[in-house]
């Protein structure tokens, strides 16, 4: 647990100091899925119907441009080759850099979607349970990125690497995210689809710290 | 005490050293030499264990390293080519980060004053980015007094450093083999210390 604040409070501080970084993927997030209103016009039903599925296609897109920086200039540096070498344990120290870049990466998008769902005309019910969604299904995919960044660390390309390795991998989260929004659009439960969210964010927390730490020790070697 | 055993390694495709054999006991001091690409910084990157050797055993007090990573991690200091600091933050938050991530608490007194006899008092508290190459080089050397550790293993610590600088690693240097450390270094300059042993690649 101090191991994992200790990472935590690092990759915040830094991102601190740099927060044009942050701002990229946020401001991303907010163009892609509002050129789609301008794109299609202003029809209300094909907007609605829309919505939940480029809400969350622009959430993929916008965790992979910041997934390539989580390890990468730790990396260049060699604060990472020091973070191995702690005695402390090393997957606390990395699921703290994969907390940090959710709490900068993926919590901010769940907070800015109402607030892009206007845009679509999507009512309170929906935005509602698009929010539950994207707040199960954001960690899911900070934690699997983790693994594709730490296996791409230090290959040339690796952010357009990481893109085709994570986004097949992507694709549970994407089908049970959007159609848990899509479930309430229609006026049925997403109860189940919120479940299935659930779950993989369960195996996700479960596995993914020990894949990442074990594909940053190969990475460095 | 560090042993090394017929320890073989590759890089690449390419073998580098096999069957090199060597021990290191407390006050004692090991210079690694060889030409550019002999491999001593895969040696210094195998011993620490960040790369496996192909064949061969290396035992830290009488026990197989890999089966005691906290133990002998805690013992070590490793000081690589990379210099290991961030320059978005200053000297004074580097060395308090990176004892936090070693696991050991140092005060903001201790790492200024760390900071103070290597040189860089006023330059404690402004970003790490505005230093040159050498003094970032120092932040890193202030581990050496902050962190508490046997086994210093030392990638070319002399390198971008002015002559003040490395005559106080040579004296940290004796200081720390006086108190019963260990140290393995490589350096293409000559090394202020009485003869210690040598590896040669």
């Amino acid at each position: 647990m101090n191991a994992l604040l200790v990472t935590l409070r690092r990759d915040l501080r830094l991102a601190a100091r740099r927060p044009a970084e942050v701002a990229t993927s946020l401001v991303f997030f907010i163009v892609v899925v509002s050129l789609f209103p301008l794109g299609i016009g202003p029809e209300v039903t094909l907007l609605q119907r829309i919505a939940p599925g480029v809400i969350w296609v622009a959430a993929l897109l916008a965790t992979l441009l910041g997934l390539p920086r989580l390890f990468a200039a730790d990396h260049a540096d060699g604060t990472l080759e020091q973070q191995l070498l702690s005695p402390q344990p090393q997957v606390p120290l990395v699921a703290g850099k994969v907390l940090a870049h959710w709490l900068l990466c993926g919590l901010p998008l769940v907070l800015l979607a109402p607030l892009l769902g206007l845009q679509f005309n999507l009512d309170g019910n929906v935005l509602a349970v698009l929010m539950l969604a994207l707040l199960l299904g954001t960690p899911v995919l900070s934690l699997v990125g983790a693994v594709g960044a730490a296996l791409t660390l230090g290959v040339r390309g690796g952010g357009a690497l990481v893109a085709l390795l994570m986004l097949p991998l992507y694709v549970p989260t994407l089908v049970f995210g959007a159609g848990a929004a899509e479930a309430a659009a229609a006026g049925l439960a997403a109860g189940p689809q919120l479940s299935l969210l659930g779950a993989l964010l369960i195996v996700a927390l479960l596995f993914m710290p020990w894949a990442a730490t074990a594909a940053l020790r190969i990475a460095l070697e | 005490m560090l042993c090394v055993t017929d320890l073989a390694c590759s890089r690449g495709e390419r073998p580098l050293f096999r069957r090199l054999s060597f021990s290191l006991a407390a006050g004692q001091w090991l210079h690694v030499t060889g030409d550019n690409g002999a491999g001593k910084t895969t040696l210094l990157r195998t011993l620490v264990g960040l790369s496996t050797p192909d064949e061969g055993s290396i035992t830290w007090q009488g026990r197989p390293v890999h089966g005691q990573r906290d133990g002998y991690r805690r013992a070590l200091c490793y000081i690589g080519h990379a210099t290991a600091v961030k320059d978005e933050l200053t000297p004074v938050e580097n060395l308090l980060t990176s004892a936090a991530l070693d696991g050991h608490t140092v005060s903001e007194a201790q790492a200024r004053d760390a900071l103070k006899t290597l040189g860089l008092a006023r330059c404690g508290h402004q970003p790490t980015r505005q230093l040159s190459a050498g003094q970032k080089r120092r932040v890193m050397l202030a581990r050496l007094l902050l962190r508490p550790a046997t086994l210093w293993v030392l990638d070319e610590p002399f390198a971008a450093l002015d002559t003040t600088a490395a005559d106080w690693l040579g004296r940290r240097l004796s200081q720390h083999l006086a108190e019963g450390g260990m140290a393995l270094l490589t350096s293409h300059q000559p090394v202020p210390l009485p003869p210690g042993g040598a590896v040669a690649l």
